[in-house]
């Protein structure tokens, strides 16, 4: 696979920050902040601590799908900032391991790194943690399809691939 | 949630037969739009349109995360339905394919326990919207099953 056009940091930062959350219904529904963008292209976003996004009101621990929110959209913005571009993406596999339970009442952030930007695809790889990074509440790993506006013209061979 | 909590709620959905009030029972749940029900006789989780869950307004298409959300809790409502004692299952892994974008219409999910042990479940899902032979994603999930009996024996029903 060749190298995308361009890798790099992001053109405006804040410009991005504010597509994030204003662009994406759902980022803002769940209230995402974004954080940083780090100098090596690692993106850190905040989901703030909501009852509603309890999974088990007896331990008010936040749902899973909550946090495969953040983790999906985390990885995508890393990639947004890898490809340095606004071009549409969208998500192709997601795994998320669930390492132990957010902490009850408190925010959760993810961090995320796109470590690999080819011509169509990117994979990016993030951690959710609570106070601190270095004991994560889930780790994942995402692959995203680039520039997906549109038909691509591309007609599935007699194998029915791509 | 006042009176016997989670887990009795959970068990009196069970109970009753009410597979929506399972759903009922999970704050996430309600915020997303998910809710269980018994459609020709099988049980779907249903996740209505709302335009919050949208996200990309150009197509539009709903948000990878949110189905990624439904696919997790249909595992979870299809294994706490289909298993006899009540558990508490904890999601270990999940890994979601998408596979069409998704457009601004309900979409709805169904899960298949694949493998039930004393400890872990594997649980199939899949979420479509017009066509249930185009699914947009699917995935599948382990679960850690942890007994309510014990938990609610160790100290009035506190998840553990």
């Amino acid at each position: 696979m060749a190298e995308a056009p361009a890798v790099g940091v992001p053109v405006d930062v804040r410009l991005f920050e504010m597509g994030f959350v204003q662009h994406v219904p759902h980022n803002r529904a769940l209230g995402l902040r974004f954080l940083a963008c780090e100098a090596g292209g690692e993106v850190v976003v905040e989901l703030p601590y909501r009852p509603e996004l309890v999974g088990n009101p007896d331990t008010g621990v936040i749902h899973g799908g909550a946090i495969t929110a953040l983790l999906d959209a985390t990885c995508g913005a890393a990639v947004f900032v890898k490809m340095s571009v606004f071009a549409p993406i969208a998500t192709l596999d997601l795994r998320i391991d669930y390492l132990k339970p957010s902490p009850a009442g408190s925010p959760v952030r993810a961090k995320a790194h796109c470590y690999r930007l080819t011509r169509h695809v990117a994979f990016a790889r993030a951690v959710a943690y609570g106070d601190d990074e270095a004991d994560p509440i889930a780790s994942a790993a995402a692959t995203f399809m680039l520039f997906t506006k549109g038909r691509s013209g591309v007609v599935p061979n007699e194998r029915g691939g791509p | 949630m006042s009176g016997g909590g989670f887990f009795e709620a959970l068990a009196r959905a069970k109970r009753g037969g009410d597979c929506g009030a399972l759903t009922e029972a999970i704050p996430y749940a309600r915020f997303l739009g998910v809710r269980a029900e018994r459609i020709a006789g099988e049980l779907l989780c249903r996740l209505a349109y709302a335009p919050d869950l949208v996200g990309n307004t150009a197509l539009p298409a709903l948000h990878g995360g949110v189905l990624g959300a439904l696919l997790e809790s249909a595992a979870v409502v299809h294994l706490l339905w289909e298993v006899d004692s009540l558990v508490l299952p904890k999601t270990i892994t999940i890994t979601v394919d998408y596979l069409r974008s998704a457009g601004p219409v309900d979409t709805f999910a169904r899960g298949r326990v694949t493998r039930l042990g004393r400890r872990i479940a594997t649980v199939q899902t899949e979420a479509w919207q017009d066509d249930r032979q185009k699914p947009v994603a699917t995935a599948v999930a382990h679960l850690l099953l942890t007994p309510v009996e014990g938990a609610a024996a160790g100290g009035g029903g506190r998840g553990p």
